[in-house]
């Protein structure tokens, strides 16, 4: 028996990690093939990855994952760049806080999906309206996520680097940003994960490419195979983005895991 | 008598009373006059005050009455000209045991040859070659805590300021550790405050030790130590050493008393 905590090798990690996966889709088509569930509602595996090579191969699919994946990481980029530092200004200085910190509290609960008409209206139906979708679903999250990993930077260590010499603005350089760079690299794997929430919705409505207008298409079609493609297709992107984001922090902090 | 390098000038503080509560007088005005090249404990019961006189000191408090000058200027925030270490583990986690010591040399812009030639000398001095890449993490705490006595150093301070360093240590890394820095000291000749709750660490580095009361904190005796330099631990066992330690004992043993509320 695991007893709690107790870490388990790399090995056993990955053989798990994947039986999961392996027991669910045995599940699916069990469900599916075995003719528990009627194929309008959902197609077997079998059929999924049939209709998911039409698509890559006959439809121009690919085009479609790189336009959406273009909107997320467009959209996302432009978020992080102004809410990074905004969060780090309001983590260190409290009066930028309080006088940000309430207006961004409120923006955080606005659905981002419940700005698409809206943003249809000022934007029309082009690029500019999706990535704004995704940098509205996105700032206001990192904003304050940032700010408060900053504000409970250890206040010992801000001392020290005073007690060194340290200016107010080398505090902040030098102390603040380093010490919290890898929870906000952190923070921005995990938005970057609700982005991608955000964008399907934005491409549900008015729009005539990208993964959640195939979905849409598909729906009309009743191509239960294809909707469940595209659905798959985003989980294995977001599983990738995620694994590239982890290699990447732990390279970038190796004193993390030190 | 040398010059005084450090004056602390009827220096209070009282902290607010929490939720409510009566204000807490953590500090008596007290005086104190610390010369050129001395090496001060500073030793007293648990909260009486020895970690707010130095936080105050060293810039990051704020006396409630009173004032401490340094070099005859009026201190008003924290400098490098007062180095710190703390009792707690305050490395910096993401820099390297070199970059730590560099800290100080970097935000005053020292160039880079100069500063690894400084940082090469401290890393030698507290006995961590090899160990310049490691980041604080890998260190044990006796590693880091000299690590921190380097990088204060490093800075060339004006005085050097040290709340508890070693309290977190064993008995033998402590008595090691109290070895090595008082052979910096005695080759360097810093100015040294520093505070501990132990009686034979306050004898063994100090030129004077001073003596504080329970809560409120005031300085009750301030005693010279005589004994030569270079000191070696051996002189923990000499008549000498021992009849200043049963002074000290005595001193100590009627304040942890009445911090106690024992009479
Ligand atoms: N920030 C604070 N707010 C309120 N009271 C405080 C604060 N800091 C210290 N005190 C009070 O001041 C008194 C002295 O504290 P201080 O930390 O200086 O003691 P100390 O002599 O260093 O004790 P120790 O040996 O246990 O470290 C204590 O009674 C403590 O409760
Ligand atoms: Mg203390």
């Amino acid at each position: 028996m695991p007893r709690p905590l107790e870490p388990v090798s790399q090995s056993t990690r990955i053989t798990l990690g994947i039986s999961f996966f392996v027991l669910f889709v045995a599940a699916w088509a069990f469900a599916t093939l075995g003719g528990f569930v009627s194929r309008t509602f959902l197609a077997d595996p079998i059929t999924m990855v049939q209709d998911g090579w039409l698509l890559l191969t006959r439809f121009g699919f690919l085009s479609d994952i790189g336009v959406t994946v273009w909107r997320v990481v467009g959209g996302f980029i432009l978020a992080a760049i102004i809410a990074v530092p905004l969060g780090i200004l309001m983590g260190a200085y409290k009066t930028f806080e309080a006088f940000l910190e309430p207006f961004v509290s409120f923006a955080r609960y606005l659905p981002a999906s419940a700005f698409v008409p809206l943003l249809i209206l000022w934007a029309g139906i082009g690029e500019m309206q999706k990535l704004l979708v995704i940098f509205i679903g996105s700032v206001f999250q990192i904003i304050l996520m940032v700010a408060v990993a900053v504000g409970n930077t250890r206040r010992d260590l801000v001392e020290a680097a005073y007690t060194l010499g340290s200016s107010d603005r080398g505090v902040v350089r030098r102390v603040l940003i380093p010490a919290n760079a890898p929870e906000i690299a952190e923070i921005l794997r995990l938005v970057l994960g609700w982005a991608w929430t955000y964008v399907i919705v934005a491409e549900l409505i008015g729009s005539s490419s990208g993964i959640g207008h195939m979905i849409i298409d598909s729906q009309a079609l009743l191509a239960t195979g294809q909707m469940i493609f595209g659905i798959i297709v985003i989980g294995i992107i977001g599983l990738i983005s995620d694994f590239l984001f982890k290699a990447f922090n732990r390279k970038l902090f190796p004193w993390r895991l030190a | 008598m040398s010059s005084t390098i450090l004056q602390i000038d009827n220096v209070s503080r009282v902290f607010p009373g929490v939720r409510g509560g009566a204000p807490v007088r953590a500090l008596e005005p007290t005086n104190l006059q610390v010369a050129k090249n001395d090496f001060i404990t500073i030793l007293g019961p648990s909260g009486c005050g020895k970690s707010t006189l130095l936080r105050i000191v060293a810039g990051l408090d704020r006396p409630s009455g009173g004032r401490v000058l340094l070099n005859g200027r009026e201190i008003k925030g924290p400098g490098a000209d007062r180095g710190m270490v703390f009792q707690s583990y305050t490395l910096f986690p993401w820099l390297t045991i070199a970059e730590n010591i560099a800290y100080g040399l970097r935000e005053k812009g020292v160039p880079k040859a100069q500063r690894q030639e400084i940082v090469a000398s401290y890393t030698e001095k507290v006995g961590l070659r090899g160990f310049e890449n490691h980041y604080p993490k890998q260190l044990s705490g006796g590693m880091q805590q000299r690590t921190a006595i380097a990088r204060a150093l490093a800075n060339d301070p004006e005085i050097l300021l040290l709340d508890e360093p070693f309290g977190a240590l064993d008995n033998q890394t402590r008595g090691l550790m109290q070895e090595l820095l008082l052979g910096i000291w005695e080759r360097e000749r810093k100015t040294v405050l520093f505070v501990t709750h132990d009686i034979e660490e306050a004898i063994f580095l100090a030129s004077r030790v001073v003596v504080m009361s329970a809560r409120p904190g005031r300085i009750k005796a301030d005693i010279p130590v005589e004994l030569p330099h270079p000191r070696h631990y051996t002189m923990k066992t000499t008549p000498e050493f021992s009849s200043l330690k049963a002074q000290l004992t005595e001193e100590i043993r009627v304040e942890a008393m009445q911090a106690e509320g024992v009479h």
